[in-house]
This record gives C-alpha cells, structure tokens and sequence, in this order.
C-alpha cells in the first residue's frame, strides 16, 4: 500500500473505533473515575492518539481494547499528577477494575453503556439535558454537534451539558441500572429521551429543514443499543421497530421540490424494504413476550401501513382498533386525534369529524396545527368547501415549519379553486 | 450524602399541614419507613407559619428587619427535614413518601454541601 493509503486506511478503521467504542469506553471511565469530563476527555485523547499511531504502526487487531487501554492509562496518569486525596482513592478504583470491561451476560452484569444510558436519562435531569448528555457520551456528538442539531448556539449547550454534569455529580444522581422497584419508570424515560430524539429528526420541531436524517440515525443507533443490552424488555424492542418502521418511509415523504408528500400519496416503492423487514421481524419478537406497551402499539400501527403495497389496501380498522389500545396507555388527544383519522378512514369522514369536533370542543389539543388540518380534511372530503378553507386557514397559522405551511397553502387552493 | 427536604405547599390548605393526633404525629410511619430503608434521620421539623417569620437584611450601614417570608408566594416552605442516604434516588424516594408529598405538597430536594 501507498503511504497515502495507509492514512486513510487508519483514518476509515478510528472512525469506525469511533462509531463501535466511543460510548463504551466512556461509559467504562466514568464507572471506574467518577468523573465525567475526565472521561470524556481521556476518551478524547486516546482517539487522537489512535490517528496518530495507526497511520505510522498499523491497526491494532483489537482496536477497542487497544483504545480502551489507552484511555485508561491516560486517566491513570492524569490523576497520578493530581495531589488530592480523593484523586488518589478514585486511582486505586481506576487500578482495582479488571482490565476487561464486564458485558451484559450470563454474570447479570450490566454493561457500563446501560449505567450510562440510565443515568443520562434520570429525571432530576432536563428533558433537554437527557437529550444532550445521551449524545455528547454516548453517542460522540460533539457539543458543536449537538447544539447545530437543536438550533442553539454552542455556548448555550456547553453550559447545559457543563451544568448537567455537575448536577449528576453533586446532587449525588446514581451511576447505575435502576434496581428492580424503579426499573419500569426509568426504562420509560430512556425510551421517551430516545423517541424524542428520533422525532426531533424525523420531524424537526423548527426550521427550515423537515428532517434531519443525522438524529433519526443516531436515534435508532442508540435503539439498537438498548434493545440488545435490555434484551428481555419488549418495550426497548418495539421502539427500535417502531423507529425503523418510520425511517423506512423517509425517502418517500419529501417529493422532488422538498415537499411533504403525505402518507396516502407516498411512493410506497421508495420505502426501505430492508428497515421495513427488520421493523416487522423485531416488533413480532417483542408482541411474542405479550406484555404490550405504547411503543410496540405504535410499531404496529407503523407495521399496518408498511405492510399496504398501496394506500387503498391500508387495515384501518385494525388501526382504529390499536389507537384505541394505545390511549390506554397514553391518554392523549394526540392519540384520539390519530384515531379519528383511522375511523374516518375505516367508516367514512363523518365519523371521524364527530370525533374531530369533540376534541376541538374539548379544547386539549388548541394551538396544534394537526387538529385544523385534520378538520379541514375530513371537511374537504365531504365536499364541505367553504368550512374547509376556514379550517385550512386556520392549521396555517399554528403550522411550526415552512414545508409543512407549503402543504397546507397547496391544499387550501384546491378547495378555494 | 446529606439532603435537605423542604416541604413546601398552602398554608392555608389544612390537609398539607402534617398534624397528627396526640397517639402518633403523622410523619411517624414515614420515620420508621426511612429507618427500614438505611435512611438516617438527621433531624426535622415542622416549621410554624409564615405569620410568624421574620426578614432580615443587612445593608452594610443598618440592619434592615421585615415582617413575612422570603418571598411572598403562595406556597412556603411548610418544614423541612435532614436526611442522610446513599444517593439521589434515595432522597427521591424518601420525599415521595412524606406525609406532605402524599397530602399533595411538593417536596424540594437539595443536596447539602459537604463540609471540607
């Protein structure tokens, strides 16, 4: 190999290290330091000292343990210089841990990315400091990264991860997997923090761009993370499915110009047959442990769709049907609001404008767009015109992005024409 | 670690108030639940109300002494306890489970910081 080739070839195999083992090693320095940001930036460091020695020695055979090694001795000698004696209780952790890092196994014990995961998800935390955390230390998003992908200046997010930090440090928040009484409610965070991210991806909440396929990934990347280190929570299953199920129609939901096409006028031979299979396989593995919960409802209802080769063939009574299910679990008018969508579809639009009517009267939903858009549909469908432009009119002005205002202006000159 | 609990809620709303009958004070279950759990009870108490406190600044030139609380907001801090437990998680759950949290008071956890 050219000299040349060998660089590359070392930078391909760090940045594939990078994607593999960055949130692992992380996860080992802060159970074994205590420290956050000496972990990170030890972690840090041994990657840039695996770019600069790869080129020159060659990939190590096992890169994960060689960087996970000099991570470590890198905190090593940081707390060695350090005088304190706390530093020097945290070296004799540091030395004590066995070289190898424990996996979830037949040990029952939990693999250091799940402490992690579980206390970057705590609830003394931010919603938005979850998100963040979760992405700074396990995921590798750069704080510059994270704050472009939420629209934030950096200096704003370096202060919310900094001060999310010492929160975890000095209010004294858990380096663990919850024990078994809180197991349920915090696994329920995770997945929501997870979620979020995904939507925040799949459907920015601002901006210019409908979708941000950089978050979406990372989401189910950390999906798929969970859902093999919680192997026996269907919950953790269903939303990697219900993720997948999504993503799946992304190519699809943009037309040429950057527009959203809804679902029913989707090319449904763009979706991604590939995520769509492994969506199905993973939320049939999950339905198979019968403990049913929102997020495998919603892959289910994701899987109605994909499974209709055209919008015509689409089961929603059976969609109706898992709505209804769903908001036993969830009791949104988001959730009814989908459900009146799926019995208009099933029993004709004057039945889901009943339901639409009572949400609006109900007065839970005001101020999101979907409950206009919704009325206007059913309204146009019923050929009801003039109400229809009232009710498009109206979704305008609560729309929260420009692709989506498109649509809507788009549909609101057809009924007006 | 050591956190302080504040209880905090409605004077007004009698329910809040942990009074028990002269037999066993309210917060007795809770204490023998906290000993149960390895939560060391440091020390407690009910505070009396807002009626009775006192501000005081000191401006540097003169003490400046005010009728009512800290901040004149509808709920205050009802009493407070000090406990010491393992971790967050532990102080959490030993504020869900306060007469005050359970009679819908809002229980504001802070760590206490450590003495070097």
């Amino acid at each position: 190999m050219t000299p040349d080739a060998v660089t590359t070839n070392a930078e391909a195999a760090v940045a594939e290290a990078f994607r593999q083992e960055w949130g692992k090693i992380v996860a080992s320095l802060i159970r074994m330091t205590g420290d956050w940001d000496l972990a990170e930036e030890c972690t840090q460091d041994a990657f840039a000292a695996a770019l600069a020695k790869w080129g020159s020695d060659g990939v190590p055979d096992r890169p994960g343990a060689w960087l996970t090694t000099t991570a470590r001795n890198r905190a090593l000698d940081r707390l060695r210089r350090s005088k304190t004696e706390a530093l020097k209780l945290q070296e004799v952790a540091v030395l004590s841990v066995p070289e190898e890092p424990a996996a979830w196994g037949d040990s029952g014990v939990p693999d250091d990315r799940l402490r992690l995961m579980f206390t970057c998800c705590h609830p003394a935390l931010t919603l938005e400091a979850r998100v963040a955390l979760t992405l700074r230390t396990l995921a590798g998003l750069t704080t510059g990264e994270i704050a472009r992908a939420f629209l934030v200046p950096e200096g704003t997010m370096a202060k919310r991860l900094t001060r999310a930090k010492h929160k975890i440090r000095d209010a004294g928040i858990p380096y663990r997997v919850p024990p078994a009484h809180l197991l349920p409610e915090r696994t329920t965070g995770v997945l929501a923090v997870l979620y979020l991210l995904f939507n925040e991806g799949y459907s920015a909440s601002a901006g210019g761009d409908l979708m941000r396929p950089d978050l979406t990934g990372e989401a189910i990347r950390l999906g798929r993370l969970l859902a093999g280190l919680m192997p026996d929570e269907p919950e953790a299953t269903g939303l990697l499915a219900l993720m997948l199920l999504q993503d799946a129609r992304s190519a699809a939901r943009l037309d040429a110009h950057g527009e959203l096409v809804s679902l029913e006028d989707q090319d449904r031979s763009r979706w991604d047959p590939a995520k769509v299979a492994e969506g199905i396989r993973l939320l049939e593995a999950a339905l198979r442990r019968q403990r049913a919960g929102p997020y495998q409802l919603q892959a289910a209802i994701a899987a109605c769709h994909a499974e209709a080769s055209q919008a015509g063939d689409t089961d929603w009574a059976q969609i109706a049907l898992l709505y209804g299910e769903l908001r036993r679990f969830v009791p949104s008018p988001v959730v009814d609001l989908n459900r009146a969508v799926a019995v208009a579809m099933a029993e004709g639009p004057e039945a889901g404008l009943a339901l639409v009517d009572e949400l609006a009267a109900d007065g839970g939903l005001s101020g999101y767009y979907l409950l206009p858009a919704t009325r206007a549909d059913l309204l146009r469908r019923l050929n009801r015109g003039p109400e229809a432009v009232e009710s498009y009119r109206a979704a305008l002005k609560l729309a929260p992005t420009e692709p989506e205002r498109r649509y809507l202006a788009k549909r609101l000159a057809e009924v007006s024409g | 670690m050591r956190y302080m609990l504040l209880m905090c809620g409605e004077e007004a709303a009698p329910q809040i108030a942990p009074h028990g009958d002269e037999a066993e004070p309210c917060w007795m279950p809770w204490a023998r639940e906290m000993q149960a759990r390895g939560v060391l009870l440091v020390e407690g108490s009910q505070l009396q109300p807002t009626s009775t406190a006192t501000t005081v600044r000191n401006s540097g030139h003169e003490v400046l002494v005010a009728d009512g609380p800290f901040a004149e907001t509808k709920e205050q801090i009802l009493g407070y306890d000090v406990i010491e437990c393992a971790d967050l998680d532990e102080a959490i759950y030993a504020a869900s489970r306060h007469p005050v949290a359970l009679a819908g008071g809002v229980v504001e956890v802070r760590p206490v910081l450590a003495s070097v």
